[in-house]
């Protein structure tokens, strides 16, 4: 499930939370790195008080059903040690390929236009100097991220459909005249992405101006007494800062975009299955786990999915250098 | 659906791999064992009966009016009603749920509608060594008398290998609705033949363009023409057996009409359940090949096409040339019976009462009955209804000519044609060319659902 509005609106899922504040407390304390040892050592006992609820939750609800899947995944539907059936049950599938090739799709392009608009609008926003403007425009761009997942994409069913749509105009002028002309099988990614978009920029776009208030002021006033226009300064001086916050939106939307399943079941349901019900592997899993009754297929779709996460993530942590700790 | 979250475990199994592997080691150490009991007189293992107890009933928002029904005929038996969505529009929900419980091994339902009618191919199927859902009905439990008493064919999609597993509520056969007062003024005599009904809808589209002759925007499209066309799509040959040949002359023939008749604008490609559907031919309708259902759910409803009483005749199944005319069905709803239910006796009460009872299916079922007694007395109290502008008697003609070479595979074929010909018709691609996509997608579906595809 995309879960957008875990990672950004404000306080809906403890785990996350956590994670966000740990980069920033990074950052505060590396750029003021004299200030740490000067912590109380009452400070440090208060730690794990703090950290419990995330570490429960995080057993409850993230280890132990994980560890469920990758059992459940190796074994047969009696029990047994079945270390391969199931992995080359659903590669086998007919569907497999097809709802991974949608998944890269619907991820390639969500993500590059997530890292390219969000940066983009987050240093245009933050160049405006005249502040009701800035704080306006960032609400504005927030409030599609506070709606819940789910009704957001209900939202969009009716946007995406030219009789019911405000846009229904701009949808006829473009040829479609009809709900089942919008979702054609080619378009579902770009809808999808655009979905995605929608409902999840606005809190990046927020987090990244944060990130832009954290460059030194001298840095820029640095800059700008030795020529640069705002262009040069987002290029050379804004963007190699924001790298590590980059990664970091990239690495969450990456495991979120893998996940794709509430706008597609959706839409499946509101197309009466024109958009087929496994055109994701999250969806397949549940198809597996639901309708061909085999959870231990279902575990195994999600520890493939798991993998290509894991192996993706880590290739932004190391380009982004999000674990190095010198100063930014 | 937040069972499985890859995404938390992608942040967190790296920290903890090592203590995952261990515990992954301690869980493999244990399994469920499930072992089915000694077989009862009914054809399965029973639970411990208790025939006080009250039953657990599963219906969608419609059949509540059933349940109330039977509660007014039996005060002595305790029921306890869920609503759930009947299992519509490929939700699965009975199947879903039914595997949830399997896994925990208790909290099963007494008795459960579904709207659909390919639920007896997996809930007669024990999962993973347990029990299957289904009750076996033919061995006792139903009466004999009561089970022939249903019309020819209308317990096809409860039978798996000669055995009965569910009562079928109504029947959807397909038959030839049209608009009597159109046809009249435009002159027009109503078709018999496939041949003639595909003429007079390339007539339509010249003399009396706007108008049309039927809709094949529905994920039931397959249903209405194909199978009542003898393509062999869905020959459910066994138990996990199925024949597919989507490019015999039969599917061939029903594909080029379509074709045709798409291209000329006199079959709609929307949905008749569309609110577009509704604004562009509200009193357009000339010709509608459909289910019986579609005489409540289109015609005479105030929300759909809102038809004046008097104008729907209802015409028999087309043929095509000389051949006997066949029907297809769209539907129509089963009830089933748990094997797991403390209380068979009042659960099989309960599944006789609202499929043959006259206080529910005559009185106050909105579909045609599938008990042919109870048929015959909705039929007259239709007709008395004054609504139709002709007898009904082509409704119960079209009951008994459903051909049976079209199965009830634990897929849904209608889930297949939405995803791969839907989006042709839309895109105004042909259907007779496609035939064998078509095909491919039903064999890939058949055998990932574990059929053997000839």
């Amino acid at each position: 499930m995309i879960d957008l509005t875990s990672v950004q609106s404000a306080g809906s899922e403890t785990p996350n939370r956590p994670a966000a504040g740990r980069v920033r407390e990074d950052q505060v304390a590396s750029s003021r790195p004299r200030r740490r040892p000067k912590r109380a050592a009452g400070v440090r006992s208060i730690g794990p008080f703090f950290v419990a609820p995330y570490v429960l939750f995080t057993l409850a609800f993230g280890v132990i059903p994980g560890l469920y899947a990758i059992y459940l995944a190796v074994t047969d539907a009696q029990g047994g040690f079945a270390p391969t059936a199931n992995f080359t049950t659903v590669m086998g599938d007919f569907r497999f390929f097809a709802a991974a090739r949608h998944v890269a799709l619907f991820v390639g392009i969500w993500v590059v236009s997530l890292l390219v608009l969000v940066v983009f609008f987050a240093i245009v926003v933050h160049a405006i100097r005249v502040r009701w403007l800035s704080a306006s425009a960032r609400l504005f761009f927030y409030i599609p991220g506070a709606l819940a997942g789910a009704s957001s994409v209900m939202l969009w069913l009716f946007v995406l459909d030219p009789v019911a749509s405000p846009v229904g105009p701009l949808l006829r002028a473009l040829g479609f005249d009809s709900f089942p002309s919008v979702i054609q099988p080619t378009h579902l990614p770009v809808i999808f992405a655009i979905i995605a978009f929608w409902t999840g920029a606005g809190g990046w776009i927020v987090v990244m101006y944060g990130a832009l208030n954290n460059i030194p002021d001298e840095l820029m006033e640095a800059a700008r007494i030795d020529g640069a226009n705002p262009v040069q300064i987002a290029l050379h001086i804004q963007l190699p800062l924001l790298r590590k916050w980059i990664a970091y939106m990239a690495v969450l939307s990456l495991a979120a975009g893998t996940q794709l399943f509430v706008e597609p079941s959706l839409l499946s349901q509101a197309s009466n299955g024109v958009v087929p019900n496994d055109y994701s592997l999250n969806q397949l899993a549940y198809q597996y786990a639901f309708d061909l009754n085999d959870f231990n297929g279902s575990a195994a779709i999600s520890v493939l999915l798991l993998l290509v996460a894991l192996v993706l993530s880590a290739v932004f942590v190391a380009k982004g250098g999000l674990f190095e700790t010198e100063d930014v | 659906m937040n069972l499985i979250h890859p995404r938390r475990l992608a942040r967190r199994f790296g920290v903890l791999g090592v203590a995952g592997t261990l515990a992954v080691a301690a869980l493999a150490g244990c399994s469920n064992d499930k072992t089915s009991g000694a077989t009862g007189s009914y054809g399965f293992h029973e639970a411990k009966q208790d025939k006080n107890s009250a039953i657990t009933v599963w219906v969608d928002a419609s059949r509540v009016a059933a349940v109330k029904a039977f509660q007014a005929a039996n005060p002595s038996i305790k029921v306890k009603t869920v609503t759930y969505d009947g299992s519509s529009n490929g939700s699965n929900s009975f199947k879903t749920k039914m595997a949830l419980y399997d896994r925990a091994g208790k909290g099963w339902p007494d008795v459960v509608f579904s709207s659909q009618n390919n639920d007896a191919s997996w809930a007669t199927r024990g999962t993973g060594g347990g029990q299957a859902f289904a009750a076996r009905l033919d061995k006792g439990l139903i009466p004999s008398s009561t089970l022939s008493g249903f019309a020819q064919g209308a317990l096809n999609p409860c039978t798996v290998s000669g055995g009965v597993y569910c009562l079928r509520n109504d029947l959807s056969q397909t038959v030839l609705w049209y608009n009597d007062t159109l046809l009249k003024q435009f002159g027009y005599t109503l078709p018999t033949t496939w041949e003639d009904y595909q003429a007079l809808g390339e007539k339509v589209a010249k003399e009396h363009p706007g108008y049309i002759v039927g809709s094949v925007g529905d994920t039931f499209t397959p249903e209405v023409l194909m199978w009542a066309s003898k393509c062999q799509a869905n020959d459910v040959t066994g138990p996990r057996a199925v024949t597919v040949n989507t490019e015999s002359p039969e599917c061939k023939r029903m594909a080029a009409l379509i074709d045709k008749l798409v291209a000329d604008k006199s079959l709609t490609t929307l949905s008749v359940f569309t609110p577009d559907f509704v604004k562009q031919y509200t009193g357009k309708v000339l010709l509608m090949p459909g289910p019986a259902w579609y005489a409540g759910a289109i015609f005479n409803n105030k929300e759909s096409l809102n038809v004046p009483p008097g104008q729907i005749g209802v015409g028999a199944p087309l043929a095509w040339g000389s051949d006997a005319a066949v029907a297809g069905n769209v539907g129509g709803g089963t009830w089933f019976i748990s094997s797991h239910s403390a209380n068979l006796a009042a659960a099989a009460k309960f599944a006789e009462f609202v499929t043959t009872a006259d206080a529910y299916q005559v009185d106050v079922a909105p579909g045609y009955p599938a008990y042919a007694a109870a048929a015959a007395k909705w039929v007259a109290k239709q007709q008395g209804s004054g609504y139709f502008a002709t007898d009904m008697s082509a409704l119960t003609t079209a009951a008994g000519q459903v051909w049976d070479g079209w199965g009830y595979p634990s897929y849904s074929q209608e889930a297949i044609w939405a995803k791969t010909m839907t989006p042709l018709l839309t895109a105004g691609k042909s259907i007779e060319d496609n035939l064998g996509a078509w095909g491919t997608a039903i064999k890939d579906q058949a055998q990932v659902a574990g059929y053997k595809v000839q």
